[in-house]
């Protein structure tokens, strides 16, 4: 039984303008089934590329990336857009819920791209916004929801397909301690659910939520701590 | 996704920028109300071209003497020899696909009725004549081809002559004076109305050939017997005109005893195909203003592709979260795709109802008979989609191939 993530000698180089910037310089690790990790380091470090490589947003330059079943260092674009819709939910920083979209519309998003019939995302959206606490604010627009509650709304449409991975990149940055503190239990007790929980952070008190930190450091991982 | 969810998407996009949306959709307004305008008016006056032919008769011949020719001194126009109504009968017998032929005598004559009296014309034709020249009987009957040499004292009398002598009253049985002699009325024709240089073509009485020369005097040119001042011939529909014209020409060269290398005198005319031609003319401005219509639906074109990028950049973001949460490229490609053929598609609908109005404001002062026919409702869809598509779909392309993080990142 293979892990959930596997990558090796993971090489991701950029060219800017004369100069080649190794972002991931020869990553190798393994993560199982229902962990839950936050990923470290200052910026330039090399922990996002590391985060969109493992959603399939970007590719590799080199090396061997299989998640949850898919070899992402060999997927065309088309294949790429199903694992996104299939095996990842996204959590941003920023929410990036559409705007003048109702909460359960953008919950709904991801099941368009999936061909569920529209009776089916509703039912299904509707119910991961109960999930989140939100249901009687189904159809309010993002304008007319707090920042906490646009973060859970972002969560629920990340759950909708029933990915194994949240990827959340800095999904506290935006909020202020008290709401943080909110969703980072939600991230907890989603893990405890069995869900592999993945966030990018710089916030010590975020990390100390995950039970195992990958410190990154020059496009290497420096730690890795359980 | 489905189209239905995409065009959706695509309404709420635009109706966020209503202002934006309907000045970008100005240039196709414009340029397919012109596209629909030209269409119209270049239908109708092709219309009232084939109506004018029509009323002709469609594939008229009109043969007439020509100058004569006498020791290199060249006469005037219809100085040559009459045609005679040998000419008529040989041309009516001997040349293949003929619908019909008919010589005419006419003079000028005073009719009287009760106490009234009316200068007109008087036209001596064979009976061939109102099919030739496309004259429908209106009441009463024609005079048949037997009539023709009887000399009887038969008219069918226009509609001129109803209005002016019969106040409009059913003249048939009735019996009018012309030239101080009896002549029984036993038909009408219906009215042609002006002709296409004004002269007022219901004003006429007709009546058999022998009998306008025996009884008034008609077309005499002595030393010819039985003249004809012009022979009016109907091609048989599906026949090859030029082929008539030319079994024609040999026909009276021979009659007329022309030797071989010599000149006509006399002509054939096609006056269906003079219409046509002059027609022609007016059709190649009609082409050049169609030109015109092209540019500016192209300008609108690119006014369309304009606000599609401002769109896409825009909605940078909104794009890399759809990548992101599984849409495919062509998802996007097809999102503003639909988006922009939307757009045409109001722009064009807009446009075709100002196009049908000022066509109908157009017919109104010009006194045109316009119709707007669903040919260019299809025109106009199909020149919005058109547009819609050529024009968005390089904003879309671009759409569809950003980078999920850098439009993720965009600010």
């Amino acid at each position: 039984m293979s892990a959930l993530i596997e990558c090796r000698n993971l090489f991701k180089t950029y060219q800017m303008g004369d100069t080649k910037i190794r972002a991931l310089d020869g990553v190798s690790l393994e993560i199982e089934a229902g962990e839950y990790v936050a990923v470290m380091g200052a910026s330039g470090s090399g922990k996002s590329t590391f985060m969109n490589l493992l959603g399939a947003l970007d590719r590799p330059t080199a090396g061997y990336l299989r998640v949850d079943g898919a070899s992402l260092d060999q997927l065309t674009a088309e294949q790429e857009a199903e694992f996104r819709g299939r095996s990842i939910g996204f959590v941003f920083q920023q929410f990036n819920l559409l705007p003048r979209t109702s909460a359960v519309e953008n919950v709904a998003l991801p099941l368009v791209y999936a061909g569920v019939p529209a009776a089916e995302r509703r039912k299904r959206a509707m119910a991961r916004l109960e999930q989140m606490g939100l249901a009687e604010r189904y159809d309010h627009h993002p304008s007319q929801l707090s920042g906490g509650q646009q973060q859970r709304v972002a969560i629920a449409r990340a759950l909708v397909n029933a990915p194994q991975i949240l990827l959340a990149d800095e999904p506290t940055g935006a909020l202020d301690s008290k709401t943080s503190d909110d969703i980072m239990a939600l991230f907890d007790s989603l893990n405890r659910d069995g869900i592999t929980v993945i966030l990018v952070t710089h916030e010590q008190d975020v990390a100390d939520h995950a039970k195992r930190q990958l410190v990154f450091k020059d496009g290497r991982v420096v730690e890795d701590r359980s | 996704m489905s189209l239905l969810a995409s065009i959706r998407i695509a309404l709420i996009a635009l109706r966020v920028n209503a202002l934006r949306s309907a000045l970008a959709m100005l240039g196709v307004i414009i340029g397919v109300a012109s596209v629909i305008v030209l269409v119209s008016i270049s239908e109708g006056t092709k219309r009232a071209v084939e109506a004018q032919i029509a009323s002709f008769g469609a594939n008229l011949l009109i043969i007439r003497p020509g100058s004569s020719i006498f020791g290199g001194r060249r006469g005037g126009a219809g100085s040559a020899t009459p045609l005679t109504d040998g000419d008529v009968l040989a041309l009516a017998n001997e040349v293949p696909g003929m619908a019909g032929v008919s010589g005419e005598v006419s003079t000028s004559a005073t009719a009287v009725f009760g106490g009234v009296n009316w200068s007109t014309r008087v036209s001596g034709v064979n009976a061939d004549y109102f099919d030739v020249r496309a004259w429908v009987i209106d009441e009463g009957r024609a005079f048949a081809p037997a009539e023709e040499s009887s000399g009887r004292r038969f008219v069918v009398v226009g509609q001129t002559i109803v209005r002016e002598l019969f106040d409009g009253a059913d003249p048939v049985g009735q019996t009018l004076r012309i030239q101080g002699q009896p002549f029984e009325i036993i038909g009408t024709v219906a009215a042609k109305g002006e002709s296409s240089w004004g002269a007022d073509q219901d004003d006429i009485i007709f009546m058999p050939l022998a009998t306008a020369r025996q009884r008034l005097g008609a077309g005499q040119r002595p030393p010819t017997r039985d003249p004809v001042s012009v022979i009016y011939a109907d091609v048989a529909a599906g026949e090859d005109v030029d082929r008539v014209i030319a079994d024609i020409e040999d026909i009276l060269r021979v009659r007329r005893e022309i030797l071989p290398g010599a000149e006509d005198d006399f002509s054939v005319g096609n006056l269906a195909e003079f219409i046509r031609a002059r027609n022609e003319t007016e059709n190649q401005l009609g082409l050049l203003l169609a030109v015109g219509a092209a540019i500016v639906l192209l300008v609108g074109g690119i006014g369309i592709m304009n606000i599609m990028l401002v769109s896409v950049t825009e909605r940078t973001r909104e794009i890399g979260l759809r990548l992101a949460v599984g849409a495919r490229q062509r998802d996007i490609r097809n999102q503003f795709l639909i988006e922009s053929i939307v757009l045409c598609l109001f722009g064009g609908a807009m446009g075709l109802a100002a196009g049908i109005g000022g066509t109908l404001i157009y017919a109104e002062i010009g006194q045109l008979e316009i119709a707007v026919s669903p040919l260019i409702v299809g025109v106009a869809i199909s020149a919005s989609v058109l547009v819609g598509v050529f024009f968005g779909l390089y904003p879309a392309q671009r759409a569809a191939r950003l980078n999920p993080i850098d439009a993720l990142r965009h600010e």
